[in-house]
């Protein structure tokens, strides 16, 4: 299953697309409370939103992102039909991508 | 057989001192793929403060561990959103390079270590807003 679950609503003018993606987000800092070793930081990186093929989003982040991070934006004009895709990338390699099409 | 309790236990040392020095820290991958060049925008203008920007944010949030955050803009021309909060380790939570297809709109949730100002910057053609607002934090998300 994928960890990405993309909602999308269109509204009077514009679109939202909200997306929630399971992930751990772990920035590195926290120790492991049985064994106090350190947990190894990983996290997304890079975030891209497209539609219809079209790069809307690109996002960098950092290790200030929630665990199972949440994100909304606004499409001008988004059309039935439309094709949303969400792709990540986390900073050891693994990668998810999604894709959703607005109702 | 070489193999006695001996051995295995100073092998077992080793290998453990050896994952703990490269178990990956996320200040020195940060660095390599998060040069601000956001900023380098700034450094041509000043960064103005101004009202245009909206940020909704709770005022005191019980948790650090995931904090809402809804900015909106009425600029024009925006071409990245970037999201930094003053006294986490690393202050740049995110940076948002937004099309000319999308709204002025971004919401997230974001970690906090402690009370602090979270600071967004607004990076359009000609020059760098920002609008800051402090959120209270009762237990920090960095945890230790």
């Amino acid at each position: 299953m994928s960890s990405i679950k993309i909602r999308t609503k269109r509204m009077k003018e514009t679109t939202q697309i909200r997306m929630l993606i399971a992930h751990p987000m772990q920035h590195g800092q926290t120790q492991d409370k049985v064994t106090h070793f350190p947990i190894p930081a990983q996290f997304i990186r890079v975030l891209t939103v497209t539609c219809n093929q079209k790069v809307v989003v690109s996002c960098e982040l950092g290790d200030g992102a929630a665990k199972d991070p949440y994100f909304a934006f606004m499409l001008k004009d988004g059309k039935a039909g439309d094709k949303i895709t969400v792709n990540w990338l986390d900073n050891l390699g693994n990668t998810d991508s999604e894709e959703h099409i607005v109702k | 057989m070489p193999h006695n309790r001996r051995t295995f236990l100073k092998n077992t040392m080793l290998l453990t001192v050896f994952t703990w020095l490269h178990t990956p820290s996320a200040h020195a991958q940060l660095a390599d793929n998060f040069v601000p060049d956001v900023l380098d925008g700034a450094a041509k203008s000043d960064i103005i403060d101004t009202d245009k920007i909206d940020i909704k944010l709770p005022k005191i949030a019980e948790k650090g561990a995931a904090v809402p955050i809804t900015v909106s803009s009425s600029l024009d021309n925006i071409h990245t959103i970037s999201l930094w909060v003053e006294k986490n380790p690393i202050p740049l939570v995110a940076i948002f390079r937004l099309s000319s297809q999308l709204e002025a709109f971004v919401s997230a949730r974001l970690t906090m270590a402690e009370t602090s100002d979270v600071v967004v910057l607004v990076e359009t053609r000609d020059a760098v807003y920002r609008a800051k607002e402090q959120v209270k934090i009762i237990i920090g998300g960095y945890g230790c």
